[in-house]
């Protein structure tokens, strides 16, 4: 191709601006719900609950529920990625037939849509597993386990977060020198014991960031927990791994569809949007400066 | 040790060594005196540095070798499928070419293979270290901070941590795999001493680049190339008067 200087002039233009669209995007996103959210935002709203039909009040169990749900998905999550992480970079070989098929099997776990986690954990956790128990423990006539609650949505998030915190782990792991590895077997320690003493507390930032990043990308997710455990109200918040839970993404989805009054609650709408927004971008923030962390170290 | 000087400990038989295809090694038999140096030299690639990891099974890290042939380290093939590699590597201390102390402090650098053989006594653990230390000749220089991470000693004295470490584990047998081609002179020298002082406790097998290393610290050199062992003896006979042209031309720098 011929070179012109309007091609040049042109790609700055227009790089330029396709960049500022996307910083005049986030911050018109930012104001819109901070102007929105900012009157109705007040420690009272955070720490009471819904009244009024949730026309008034707070969003108090909603962020109980949230917190529940990604600590509990955390737990599950975050020790069953990390051991595949560590089978992955540590013990298994690069040819290997078996962790080519997990590979395999985390890239397409990562790429199936939320919803379809949801109605996978409707089918298999509670009608499957739930159904299970229920037959096994219960009188045959109420339903405890084969139905949506706290247990099922929070396992449903922990399989969709697995692939973030797998891969995250991994490249942690293998970012730790091959020669410290050395070092350790060659004085005698086994695999297990490099990994441990090793590997795993030179890596231990990136298993963090791991659950961050898993825990932020959870926390934002409504569709996974549509069918698995999130409530429109409740009364009381969840005391058992069998109750059901508000939760804020699901709370906005809520308010904005399926309040008797949409305009009256606006207020409230953005303000939950708001908390929610705050909740992940802290996370975020945390999983960023985690990793920064980590990298400065592995350079030095 | 109530033995002769002249009593084999590593004995190879026709090892053969290969990466996938690729033959590193070509029936390589040798043996290896207790209380003695021994060189391997040779150009790049010629095998010696394969030969110093499969006396170890730190070969057996990398996907795809196999192995053919015998190493019988005092009369015990350690390619036996009975064999404990964790228990080999106790016993074959290996130091590497690029320092590799761990992240941690200098007194958790050496306690480090005594931890993982289960000692956990402080005083015990001390006295291993301290021991260990003097006899890498750099208790003097860090008995004051043995706090301080093994990372902020100079390279020389990261080396000389390396095989403190590996000493804490008491083995028989020291691999040294160019211990100090990525040091200075001054640090060289520190230790190449210290290779000729723990001969009289270890066997040590060294592969250096450096033939003046060689004739220097050894007392037996082998040479290598194109995976073969090409000839094997005392050194002061290899650099004076070997007995194939392909050593003579070597060791005199006409290739290499």
């Amino acid at each position: 191709m011929r070179n012109a200087p309007w091609l040049g002039t042109l790609t700055v233009v227009g790089s330029g601006a396709a960049a500022l669209t996307i910083i005049l995007l986030v911050v018109v996103v930012m104001a819109n719900i901070l102007i929105g959210g900012w009157d109705t935002l007040s420690w009272e709203f955070l720490s009471a609950a819904p009244t009024e039909g949730m026309t008034a009040g707070g969003v108090f169990p909603a962020i109980v529920g949230t917190f529940l749900r990604v600590i509990l998905m955390s737990i599950v999550g975050v020790p069953i990625g990390a051991i595949t992480a560590i089978y992955l970079s540590e013990y298994a070989s690069q040819r290997s037939i078996f962790a080519r098929f997990i590979r395999f099997a985390v890239n397409t776990l990562a790429g199936v849509p939320a919803i379809v986690f949801g109605l996978f954990g409707l089918g298999f956790f509670i009608q499957f597993v739930g159904g299970g128990m229920d037959r096994a423990f219960g009188d045959g006539v109420e339903l405890r386990w084969a139905q949506p609650n706290l247990l099922w949505a929070s396992l449903t998030m922990a399989l969709m977060t697995l692939p973030v915190v797998i891969v995250s782990v991994e490249e942690a792991m293998r970012n730790v020198p091959r020669e410290l590895r050395e070092a350790s077997l060659a004085l005698g320690a086994s695999r297990w014991q490099t990994v441990y003493k090793v590997v795993l507390p030179n890596s231990i930032t990136g298993l963090l960031t791991g659950g961050v990043l898993a825990v932020s990308r959870g926390a934002g997710e409504v569709a996974p927990i549509l069918f698995t455990g999130a409530a429109y109200f409740l009364p009381h918040l969840p005391n058992s791994l069998s109750d059901q839970f508000m939760e804020l993404g699901y709370h906005i989805y809520v308010m904005s569809t399926q309040s008797p009054d949409v305009e009256a609650t606006m207020g409230i709408q953005y303000a939950t949007t708001l908390v929610l927004l705050l909740l992940t971008f802290s996370l975020n923030f945390a999983a960023v400066y985690l990793r920064y962390r980590m990298r400065k170290r592995a350079i030095a | 040790m109530t033995t002769s000087m002249d009593e084999t400990r590593i004995r190879t038989e026709g090892l053969n060594l290969f990466y996938g295809p690729k033959q590193a090694l070509k029936s390589v038999s040798v043996d290896l005196k207790k209380s003695r140096v021994t060189a391997l030299i040779g150009p790049s690639g010629c095998g010696k540095s394969t030969f110093l990891r499969a006396l170890n099974r730190m070969n057996d890290l990398i996907d795809d070798v196999h192995v053919e042939g015998k190493v019988l380290i005092e009369g015990v093939d350690i390619y036996d499928p009975k064999v404990d590699v964790v228990e080999l590597r106790k016993r074959v201390g290996m130091i590497f070419q690029k320092s590799n102390p761990f992240p941690k402090s200098i007194y958790e650098n050496v306690a480090y293979g005594p931890r993982i053989n289960g000692v956990n006594d402080r005083s015990k653990l001390d006295e291993m270290v301290e021991r260990s230390l003097r006899q890498a000749a750099l208790w003097d220089e860090v008995k004051d901070d043995l706090t301080k991470s093994g990372l902020a000693l100079s390279g020389g004295q990261q080396q000389r941590l390396c095989i403190a470490r590996a000493m804490a584990v008491n083995p028989e047998i020291l691999l040294m795999d160019e211990p100090a081609s990525a040091l200075d002179p001054i640090a060289t020298a520190k230790i190449e001493e210290l290779i000729y002082q723990l001969k009289s406790t270890y066997t040590i097998v060294i592969v250096t680049h450096n033939m003046q290393q060689a004739a220097r610290v050894s007392d037996d050199t082998a040479f290598f190339y194109l995976g073969e062992l090409i000839e094997m003896d005392e050194t002061k006979k290899m650099f004076t008067a070997p007995s194939k042209k392909q050593t003579e031309d070597y060791v005199t720098g006409r290739f290499g």
